[in-house]
């Protein structure tokens, strides 16, 4: 059929269902909810709340939280910090780069920049470090892998992170941020010994 | 019909000169022609960089696959910059644009206010965004599309993007100032429409969203210059994110009127409650801003108060808004359906649906894998302490491929079917490619987003050129895992197949526009069930079985004119609808049981992630 002669199609077509999304609706289009619609928003709310809670309850029953501390500090002081920690812990060198062995428990600079991270970390495994992480330049991605954990890291911001390995082996750490024409160079290593 | 019912005539003409509006054959409504005109243009200018961005896509895809890393590495990180910028703001944006004019001017009857303004706002929208192009395509500024200070780029590339968001900027308040006049003349008899509510949720966002983005960009590109010392690059994160992850929430907001839209164009489907469909989009405006600070949810600067109210609390709300839509959209394709009679057992109305109208796959493919993809993810990785297993990951850009590209762009897609012959006046061109379009289009997608979130898990980074790290300085073998170069194959395979199924979308869409055809039965070869013209008089409900309106069927292909519904077997189905639900029935709501069940195996599918995705977590090493 020709439909050119056919008048206005988009009428508001009142009871249930109500008009079609793309016409005015019935002048009144705030009735009940039918059960259904009550029972479907009642889970969704139940659900949303479930997924709040998570948040609050996981530090009380797991082990994985975000870190939160932070201090702001001018890049240069934080590479000074961090050259002055590789002089005192320095136990050899791998791949041009030092090799750290901090004692347990302590505090361990780790210095991201284009396009490395330094220095080597050869932690104890179940001992807790806490990582003074940084970047001397850009934005970078401190990624630990096959682990998998993954983190921010802002020049100007030391990220403090609590890390208590595992399990022992050699782990990769790689930038995950892009920060450059050389980005897919930027790696690093972490040991875990007993 | 029962005395409750409300049969509006058409709006009255608008006032002004009456040449400036025709009536569209098919659906009734007076089109103005100034903004048929800026319609027509933003959404053309809108899929050229759609195409252009696809041919990145394909450039990207093919590197990231190992077997084949078809570019260098200064190239690569240059395309991604430019095919992440170009999709998610030009390309996105510049439909948007087209989208806001049609749900103001063209669905309220009413005329553009200050067409000259749109042009305006064209003009600045693609003068800053051929700016920034060039910027990225010199590779003068490859910084990615969150371009994180301190990498700096051309100052061109920050005021390309400045000058293109006060151009949308203007976009939007000859929006606002459409809506409004339309109802200061009397043209909007009770609310709007819920495709216009829709498009003003998604425009109040746009808001917040484009000054948020020129709040982070401003600074950045005075420092780009030079007249500024440093930008500090949490705060920018912070400014960035809202522009950043605000857009996305504006396409979202979209996305479900355009779904909204789909739904009624396609199956003629009405939505169930009225009120909670606008109390969702009322939901997102409220609170899934809030929810942008997810980004920084593994930064160095944030306390976890802020954290957990800001990422958590309000962005659940807004999931809530999208749990909401997840019901009333199938649940109004369903009872509409049934009307149709296709009411047997659960799913006939859902096997008998309209699978060969690109507008109807292209809303069940996009609702399918944004909810349950797409969704499922952001809303898990938007949780605090998961969020440390996949930040910065491939997971990342797998879950934004399922959302933006699997869902807004398969459902803009959808819309555009319909879009472009009706305001344009021409009729589909290759109805065939358009037939299949969304399903190669979102095959690859699936390919695509499953293998890059697989990866993602895998601890696979995104936006990197060289998986094997053979120069690095310190070696890195994590990534032979052959589980990783499988994968990676898979995004490259996906990112072939997607690209295909993007091409033929372009070639439907600029066949349809040179096409010299010109015919009144516009909608020939679309399937546009609107409600019929006039409420329907006693004709026997029809009960099931086939009926002569079967997609697929030829017979039912050749009897659907422009205004099939309005035909002999749309009365029936309207008397149907009549016939099976009593006004005022709080039951006559709920018959959609076979969305009941779809529901619920979607809240279960969605609480399993959630379960994997906190066990995959306590495997971690202990962090804080």
């Amino acid at each position: 059929m020709n439909g050119a002669e056919r008048g206005p199609a988009l009428h508001a077509v009142a009871g249930p269902g109500g008009a079609s999304a793309l016409e005015p609706p019935p002048r009144v289009w705030w009735g009940p909810l039918g059960r259904i619609e009550r029972v479907w928003l009642m889970a969704g709310l139940i659900w949303a709340l479930v997924m709040f809670a998570m948040m609050w309850i996981w530090p009380h029953v797991g082990h994985q939280n975000t870190p939160i501390e932070s201090y702001r500090m001018a890049p240069a002081d934080f590479k000074a910090a961090a050259e002055a920690f590789i002089k005192e812990h320095q136990v050899g060198e791998e791949f041009g780069v030092p090799v750290v062995e901090p004692e347990p428990g302590g505090e361990v600079y780790l210095e991201a920049m284009a396009y490395q991270w330094r220095p080597i970390l050869r932690l104890k495994r179940g001992e807790t470090y806490r990582l003074y992480v940084s970047s001397t330049d850009l934005q970078h991605g401190f990624s630990i892998q096959p682990l998998n954990l993954n983190f921010q890291v802002l020049p100007g911001y030391v990220y403090v992170i609590e890390l208590t390995p595992q399990q022992t082996g050699e782990y990769a750490v790689v930038c995950n941020e892009y920060c450059g024409v050389g980005h897919h160079l930027m790696s690093g290593r972490l040991i875990v010994v007993d | 019909m029962a005395s409750s019912s409300v049969v509006a005539t058409r709006t009255p003409a608008p006032a002004g000169p009456a040449a400036d509006f025709r009536t569209c054959p098919v659906t009734g409504l007076a089109v103005h022609r100034p903004a048929e005109t800026l319609i027509i243009t933003n959404a053309v200018t809108a899929v050229v960089f759609l195409a252009f961005g696809g041919l990145l896509a394909l450039l990207i895809g093919l590197t990231r696959w190992p077997a084949v890393h078809l570019l260098p590495a200064e190239l690569f990180y240059r395309f991604v910059t430019a095919h992440g910028t170009t999709m998610l703001v030009f390309w996105i944006l510049f439909f948007e644009v087209a989208g806001l004019y049609f749900g103001s001017a063209v669905l309220l009857n009413a005329r553009l206010v200050t067409p000259r303004a749109g042009w305006i706002a064209y003009a600045l929208m693609l003068a800053g965004a051929l700016v920034t192009e060039a910027a990225m395509l010199t590779g003068e500024a490859n910084v990615m599309v969150t371009a994180y200070p301190p990498l700096k780029g051309h100052p061109a590339f920050y005021l390309g993007l400045i000058v293109f968001t006060v151009g949308a900027l203007v976009a939007v308040g000859v929006f606002f100032a459409t809506v409004l006049r339309a109802r200061a003349e009397g043209l909007v008899k009770t609310s709007l429409p819920l495709v216009t509510y829709a498009f003003l949720a998604a425009a109040v966002l746009a808001v917040f969203t484009l000054v948020s983005g020129a709040l982070a960009l401003i600074p950045t590109f005075l420092w780009s210059m030079g007249w500024l010392p440093s930008v500090d690059p949490a705060v920018y994160r912070l400014l960035f994110w809202g522009f950043g992850h605000g857009s996305q929430q504006v396409n979202l907001a979209a996305m479900v009127g355009v779904w909204y839209a789909l739904a009624s164009l396609t199956v003629g489907a009405r939505p169930l409650h009225e009120g909670l469909s606008r109390l969702a989009f009322f939901l997102y405006v409220a609170f899934i801003q809030l929810g942008s600070i997810h980004h920084l949810l593994v930064d160095p600067g944030l306390g976890t108060s802020n954290r957990i109210m800001n990422t958590s609390y309000f962005m659940y709300l807004a999931t809530v808004g999208s749990m909401i839509h997840a019901f009333s959209i199938p649940s109004a394709v369903e009872v509409a359906q049934r009307e149709r009679g296709h009411h047997r057992g659960l799913f006939t109305w859902l096997r008998k649906a309209p699978w060969s109208e690109p507008g109807f796959a292209a809303l069940a493919l996009s609702l399918l894998w944004f909810g349950f993809v797409g969704g499922v993810t952001g809303v898990i990785m938007g949780q605090m302490q998961l969020n440390m297993l996949v930040h910065n990951t491939l997971f990342v850009p797998g879950h934004f491929h399922s959302t933006v590209v699997a869902g807004t762009t398969v459902a803009f897609m959808g819309i555009a079917y319909y879009l472009l012959p009706l305001i344009g006046q021409r009729p589909l061109a290759f109805p065939g490619l358009a037939r299949w379009q969304p399903y190669i289009y979102s095959l690859g997608l699936a390919v695509l987003t499953g293998s890059m979130m697989a990866a993602g898990k895998l601890g696979v980074p995104r936006r990197l050129w060289d998986i094997t790290y053979q120069q690095a300085a310190i070696p890195v073998t994590v990534f032979e895992d052959p589980r990783v170069q499988l994968l990676l194959a898979g995004v490259g395979i996906g990112a072939v197949v997607a690209v295909l199924g993007g091409a033929m979308f372009v070639a439907v869409m600029l066949g349809t526009l040179f096409s010299h055809r010109t015919t009144t039965r516009v909608g020939a070869g679309l399937r546009i069930a609107l409600p019929p013209a006039t409420p329907p008089v006693t004709t026997p409900p029809i009960t099931g079985g086939s009926d002569p309106e079967e997609p697929g069927s030829e017979q039912g292909r050749k009897a659907q004119g422009p205004a099939a519904s309005m035909g002999p077997a749309g009365q029936a189905a309207g008397a149907g609808r009549a016939a099976a639900l009593q006004p005022g029935d709080p039951g006559a709501r709920a018959e959609a049981p076979g969305t009941v069940v779809l529901v619920f195996a979607f809240l279960a599918w969605f609480v399993l992630m959630y379960v994997v995705a906190w066990s995959n977590l306590h495997k971690a090493w202990p962090v804080g």
